[in-house]
């Protein structure tokens, strides 16, 4: 088994590591770090994925620059659970080679303790997001 | 001790005028003692990001919901969480939430299946509030704890069982949600993760009225002439017969379980909250495709 990449490992942890309230609190402060979307991306929707698992509009984009993975995301304020979900991948799998994204454990949601948190039917939100950036990713590969 | 109803002029025509209070009435009557506000949305952090100062939150999925079984609390479990949330039994609970109040209504519908003897709904909900730029606060409230007591749940009026769907069929039926959902073209929502049937249509005899043709475009619920127009005459429905409304998992349904039983006066409305994830997936249960309710099956 491949390790965890350090950005999700660390993520992993500071969850696991809070109550289940605080977890809450933690999805919150990633949901208001999600960056707004490279201008060129805001001109240009059609070059955006709509996750359609997410109970809210999600769109997310994954880019190879040089080798390495940028992942963008556009979610509503209205939507924070899910700019939160969007936050934690992005932050996570932005930076890495390709090949250690590809290799990042697809149930990875279900094992940061929210399912306690926000319900096992919300994470699979993620989840979806998470697959579907895999599969963008698969295409540079 | 009931806090008296908001007397707005709008109210008045709907069969009970104390079951909807505007933000301006719950503006007014922040703070006063017997009142407590609650928040049940959709999104499970959107009470973290600002919500009416001294709400306190429910959720549907972690709150409400039994953990292990497809069930809501016992009365023990109810009387803990509202003992947890300082809310006791002689209080007036008003209800908001995100959506036009999908959330709030079935936290409502979820009170008065234990009882609580005065629950009301924020006309207009979340986004009402927020449009006219109403206050908000961040940090969660704090009530202190309440003694509130273990009443049982009351499963036999308000809410219907699969078994009850199958015996009223050809009674007034409502399936609440999308056209597409109806017709069978697909199981979900538009825009909404499949949390699994593995069949699509409608249950035989329903006639097709989506949740959302009860509301305005402000998310505050159309005045009872109009309700009247749609659920009685273009869909013939009867107030004085018993209904059943459903939905997907039960939501969609409770806010028309609402208008239904509380704003037009039917006095028999039962939501089925196994709704399209238990129909759409049980064996042996008749099921119509297309845009038309169909026929009772030979029995």
């Amino acid at each position: 088994m491949t390790a965890l990449p350090a950005a999700l490992a660390e993520i992993r942890e500071d969850f696991l590591a809070l109550s289940t309230k605080d977890r809450l609190q933690l999805l919150l402060e990633f949901s208001q770090e999600l960056p707004a979307l490279p201008e060129r991306y805001r001109d240009d929707p059609d070059r955006l994925e709509r996750v359609d698992e997410c109970q809210s509009p999600v769109f997310i984009v994954l880019e190879l620059d040089e080798g390495v993975v940028r992942m963008h995301a556009d979610a509503p304020e209205e939507a924070p659970t899910t700019r939160g979900f969007a936050s934690i991948l992005a932050q996570g799998l932005d930076g890495l080679p390709l090949e250690a994204a590809l290799a990042v454990p697809d149930d990875y949601p279900q094992t940061i303790g929210l399912a306690e948190a926000v319900s096992p039917l919300r994470v699979r939100g993620m989840t979806a997001m998470l697959a579907r950036a895999k599969r963008q990713l698969r295409e540079y590969a | 001790m009931a806090i008296a109803a908001d007397p707005h002029a709008g109210f008045q025509d709907y069969a009970d005028p104390a079951k909807l209070v505007t933000t301006q009435w719950l503006a007014d009557n922040l703070g006063a003692d017997g009142l407590v506000v609650v928040e049940s949305d959709e999104d499970v952090l959107l009470y973290e990001t600002g919500h009416i100062p001294g709400a306190v939150k429910v959720d549907w999925h972690t709150d409400l919901n039994d953990p292990v079984m497809r069930d809501y609390l016992d009365g023990a479990g109810f009387a803990r969480l509202l003992g947890e949330k300082g809310i006791r039994r002689d209080d007036t609970v008003v209800i908001y939430g995100d959506r036009s109040n999908w959330w709030a209504a079935y936290a409502l519908w979820v009170f008065e299946l234990f009882g609580h003897p005065d629950v009301r709904l924020l006309d207009g909900g979340r986004a009402a509030w927020i449009a006219e730029g109403r206050e908000l606060a961040t940090a969660a409230a704090e009530r202190g704890e309440s003694d509130y007591p273990v009443v049982e749940r009351d499963d036999s009026t308000l809410r219907a069982f699969k078994d009850d769907v199958l015996a009223h069929l050809g009674g007034p039926l409502v399936d609440v949600r999308s056209p597409q959902e109806y017709s069978g073209e697909r199981t979900t929502a538009p825009d909404y993760p499949d949390e699994g049937a593995l069949r699509a249509g409608h249950i035989p005899t329903a006639v097709n009225i989506p949740w959302s043709k009860a509301v305005a475009d402000d998310g505050r619920f159309l005045d009872r002439a109009a309700l009247e127009t749609l659920y009685l005459r273009e869909n013939g429905l009867d107030a004085s017969s018993p209904a059943i409304a459903y939905c997907r998992i039960g939501e969609r349904s409770s806010h028309t379980w609402f208008a239904m039983r509380y704003l037009l006066g039917m006095t028999d409305v039962r939501n089925y909250d196994g709704s399209w994830t238990e129909w759409g997936s049980a064996v042996r249960v008749p099921i119509v495709q297309g845009s038309q309710p169909g026929e009772v099956p030979g029995r």
